[in-house]
């Protein structure tokens, strides 16, 4: 497919738990190369969003697409659910998540962790998913640690294991879900360099963060999410320069 | 935010020196502990009877291993029967979680040794009745009384251990599954890859406690025939007309025995990478 398929398509989402609706309708695009950050308020719905993209939320109305071919979805009471499993769990090995809580295997060691979706779910050889995995460990600064147990690292260490099982998959988009919240102060920069880093490389991201700082810095498109709508986006020296909405620009300044 | 500290790394403890870890077990009042416990050990040992012992060496060597065979064979059984036990009961469908609830709430809640009766005259005295099984090649074992000892044994084991496995299914963080859901893995791979060896991990450390609660409930099968190390010594009891001295034998014997089983789990459990 050619470049202009978008990496991500979202349309028209809408998704409520009861009678509470978190989104209200929103519509984004990822291109290949992206790099969407998505800033907003606790309860603006930003990570509900992000979980939708694979599944792990499922949407009440709209249509996501992956790489141009859309969830098969099927009407419920309740809103929607994905249709065909295989198509969900061959799209969602495309889709590399980074969690708040980093998520890892606790029975695995680092090198078990990475290798793990290659070997298990692409099917791919064990000498070749090591091979591969080392290469990625290494690019994370991990790799010295592949024999580890999660618990026996830092959270900085921990993530950046979690960033090496996503790299591992080579994923057509990858999400990352506040990937700095859960860390001490001091361990935070070293996260953000390797997701950094791998901006710089043009790899197709979609962000949910509270670091501000960062996003303006990586992103190439930022979205403000506000009560489930997106109040305003665009390129982020707009955004974080000259923001329009009222609300966008208190949130900056309660931020800042 | 995870209300447990997942961020700093566990270290082990540094080992003492020897010289400090002896030092508290110096202290005058435990020497005098420790003494009055040696003279009790030597007064048993010299002034009471234990002619008898040599002779029966060999019949209680014999029980020995035959409630280390009872407890080693429902340990194991019983595990592999918890598992499932434990599965169903957290993600089964209604029927099967009712009927392995149902199962683990009727053996826990009455005591084992009606269980073993009931089982034991019960199912026995009905087997008894059916020429088919009295033909098979099944009978031979099916008349004697230990494969009724350890399928009470078993069921008990099961019953208190899947409960423990319930326990550990629901204690794995969603979010370790919810992982593997979002690379891809179909339900059965995150439950072979992710869910089942981390149940079975927090389950672990619950398992020696079990094991030893075990064997202290196996000398019960001695009130259906079976001659277990407590049958024999009860055996030694009526022959040789002495009360104490084969009972602190038994003593001794199950201590030794549990301290070996608690030392050993705690070894296997201190090699199975820890991780919550």
């Amino acid at each position: 497919m050619n470049d202009a398929t978008p990496a991500v398509e979202i349309r028209d989402l809408h998704k409520h738990f009861g009678r509470l609706e978190v989104l209200k309708g929103i519509s984004l695009t990822a291109r290949p190369g992206d790099v969407v950050a998505v800033i907003g308020g606790s309860g603006s719905g930003k990570s509900t969003m992000l979980r939708c993209i694979n599944m792990l939320e499922t949407p009440s109305a709209g249509e996501i697409a992956i790489h141009g071919e859309a969830y098969a979805m099927r009407r419920t009471r309740g809103g929607l659910e994905p249709a065909d499993r295989k198509q969900l769990q061959r799209i969602r090995a495309q889709l590399g998540m980074v969690f708040q809580n980093f998520n890892l295997w606790p029975h695995r060691t680092v090198l078990g962790n990475v290798i793990e979706v290659p070997v298990q779910v692409l099917g791919m050889p064990r000498d070749e998913a090591v091979a591969r995995a080392r290469q990625v460990l290494d690019r994370v600064g991990l790799a010295e640690k592949e024999d580890a147990y999660p618990a026996h690292m830092s959270g900085g260490q921990q993530q950046r294991c979690a960033i090496a099982r996503v790299l591992a998959v080579e994923p057509l988009a990858m999400l990352f879900d506040e990937p700095t919240s859960a860390l001490d102060p001091e361990l935070v920069g070293e996260v953000l360099n390797v997701i950094r880093d791998l901006a710089a490389e043009k790899r197709t991201m979609i962000l949910v963060t509270h670091e501000m700082g960062f996003a303006r810095d990586v992103a190439s498109h930022v979205v403000y999410l506000k009560d489930g709508r997106i109040e305003e986006q665009g390129p982020p020296e707009q955004l974080f320069g000259d923001p329009h909405s009222p609300h966008l620009q208190q949130f900056i300044r309660s931020i800042a | 935010m995870p209300d447990i500290d997942i961020v700093t790394p566990i270290r082990p403890t540094p080992a003492l020196p020897l010289r400090s870890r002896l030092a508290p077990l110096l202290m005058p009042h435990r020497l005098v502990m420790a003494g009055l416990a040696l003279a009790a050990l030597a007064a048993i040992i010299t002034k009471m009877d234990w002619s008898w012992l040599p002779g029966y060496l060999p019949k209680i060597g014999h029980g020995l291993l035959v409630t280390l065979a009872l407890l080693a064979s429902s340990v194991a059984a019983g595990f592999a029967l918890a598992l499932p036990l434990g599965a169903v009961q957290v993600t089964g469908p209604a029927p099967l979680r009712w009927l392995a609830n149902g199962f683990c709430t009727v053996i826990r809640g009455t005591p084992l040794l009606l269980q073993l009766w009931l089982i034991y005259y019960g199912l026995g005295a009905l087997f008894a009745q059916f020429p088919e099984i009295r033909g098979s090649w099944l009978w031979p074992y099916l008349r004697q009384a230990w494969p009724y000892g350890f399928l009470t044994l078993t069921l008990s084991f099961a019953a208190y251990q899947g409960e423990v496995i319930r326990g550990a299914f629901a204690g794995v963080p969603r979010g370790e599954l919810e992982a593997a859901r979002a690379f891809g893995m179909p339900r059965l791979m995150v439950f072979r890859r992710v869910w089942f060896p981390r149940a079975v991990h927090r389950a672990l450390p619950t398992l020696a406690g079990e094991i030893i609660l075990q064997l202290k409930a196996t000398p019960l099968v001695a009130t259906i025939t079976v001659t277990d190390l407590y049958a024999v010594i009860t055996r030694v009891r009526q022959a040789t007309y002495l009360t104490y001295e084969p009972l602190l034998l038994l003593i001794a014997i199950y201590l030794c025995l549990s301290g070996t089983l608690t030392l050993a789990l705690r070894w296997l459990e201190g090699r199975v990478p820890s991780g919550r």
